[in-house]
């Protein structure tokens, strides 16, 4: 019988479609996992709602959870439970290497463009002499940043 | 059809047809950085309408696909702003702008519906639409910055005016009136909103383009 902590491995080796570097349980989108009788509960929240590696992710999920003999239930949860704060320490580090600069924290209060105007932190050379460009990118994820120091354009995770 | 329902059909169409509009700009906006923009709050918008549509679905015994793209041009119950065609750069700014500040102050009072389902998904929803704000009031900044700037501006957001308020109910009509006037340093003109449920032939434009795959499949096409 399949236990909750093989689930959790399993999960972590779920790649995201569309960041390989990264696992699902790296982006914190898997809230709880739960076995009853072979039944596998994941309780998962979406990042971003339009994100079209959502599909992708629930497949991957059903399939592994298939290899380990289970029945997956996947129930998703549409609310405010998943932000970039989830994402884990590992997860940030690892988006770093990639070349895709981790998400701030969010803010107390609503994000505003002057949370997103300083501070940030080229991922190539590390200079914080960065600035926006263009507040949307390649996916609903990403912003575009350029460095004023390595001169290189890079994609910032957005903080939501 | 419940009234819940029933807001989450509106919702859900203002979004999705909204998202499609802005996805007219893919590959002919002005310049590459609001070709992306426009594309990807494109993508926001249509999430979010699925999310909502799928919502309405469960009691609606359907799906959220067929919500979406199988019902007829005049069962959409999105406001007539975003029925509205591609419009010339200052006005698909204007567009931009005032539906957002519209729709902020809707999502305000959805957040603090008793709904806990449909108040958790419009706090999700909002945590991206505050991107599209800030896409939507840098370009004010700089509209605002110049005569000419201002004064196209002014222009496009006198003429949509009605349209906008047609966007919200009576009861949010006055806090937008004040968040537009205040952001724009002017007054906007006291007109009649053009309400929800009136059909702008675009409308059935747009809707011939977007279901013409989905009509054109074989009975059964799985998507």
């Amino acid at each position: 019988m399949v236990t909750a902590d093989e689930v959790w491995e399993a999960l972590a080796e779920i790649p995201d479609p569309e960041i390989p570097v990264i696992s699902l349980v790296d982006l914190g989108v898997v809230k709880d996992v739960s076995v009853e009788d072979g039944a596998v509960r994941i309780d998962f929240t979406p990042t971003f709602m339009g994100c079209p590696a959502l599909d992708a992710m629930r497949v991957a999920m059903e399939s592994k959870i298939a290899e380990l003999g289970g029945r997956a239930d996947i129930r998703v949860r549409l609310d405010d439970s998943w932000s970039t704060d989830d994402i884990t320490a590992e997860g940030r580090e690892k988006l770093r290497t990639a070349g895709l600069a981790p998400p701030t924290p969010r803010p107390a209060a609503r994000i505003e463009l002057v949370h997103l105007q300083r501070g940030f932190r080229c991922p190539y050379c590390g200079s914080t002499s960065t600035r926006l460009e263009n507040l949307f990118g390649p996916t609903p994820c990403r912003s575009i940043r350029y460095c004023d120091d390595c001169r290189q354009p890079f994609e910032q995770f957005k903080t939501i | 059809m419940s009234e819940r329902t029933d807001l989450l059909l509106s919702l859900a169409d203002d979004e999705l047809i909204l998202g499609w509009r802005n996805s007219e700009w893919t590959g002919i906006a002005p310049f590459l950085e609001e070709d992306v923009a426009f594309s990807s709050i494109a993508q926001n918008e249509i999430g979010h309408a699925r999310a909502l549509y799928e919502l309405a679905a469960v009691e609606l015994g359907t799906t959220a696909d067929a919500l979406a793209f199988d019902r007829g041009p005049d069962e959409y119950r999105s406001a007539p702003l975003v029925q509205l065609r591609r419009l010339e750069w200052a006005r698909t700014i204007a567009r931009h702008w005032l539906y957002e500040t519209a729709d902020e102050v809707r999502l305000a009072s959805l957040k603090a519906s008793d709904d806990s389902e449909l108040a958790g998904l419009a706090a999700k929803i909002d945590r991206e639409e505050a991107y599209h704000r800030m896409h939507a009031e840098m370009w004010i900044d700089r509209l605002l910055a110049t005569d000419e700037g201002r004064s196209r501006l002014d222009e496009a957001v006198t003429e949509l005016w009605p349209y906008a308020l047609g966007v919200l109910d009576d009861g949010l009509r006055p806090e937008f009136r004040a968040h537009a006037e205040e952001r724009l340093g002017r007054t906007l003109p006291d007109v009649e909103a053009v309400p929800r449920g009136v059909h702008e032939a675009e409308l059935a434009e747009l809707w011939e383009e977007m279901t013409s795959v989905r009509r054109s499949a074989p009975a059964g096409s799985q998507w």
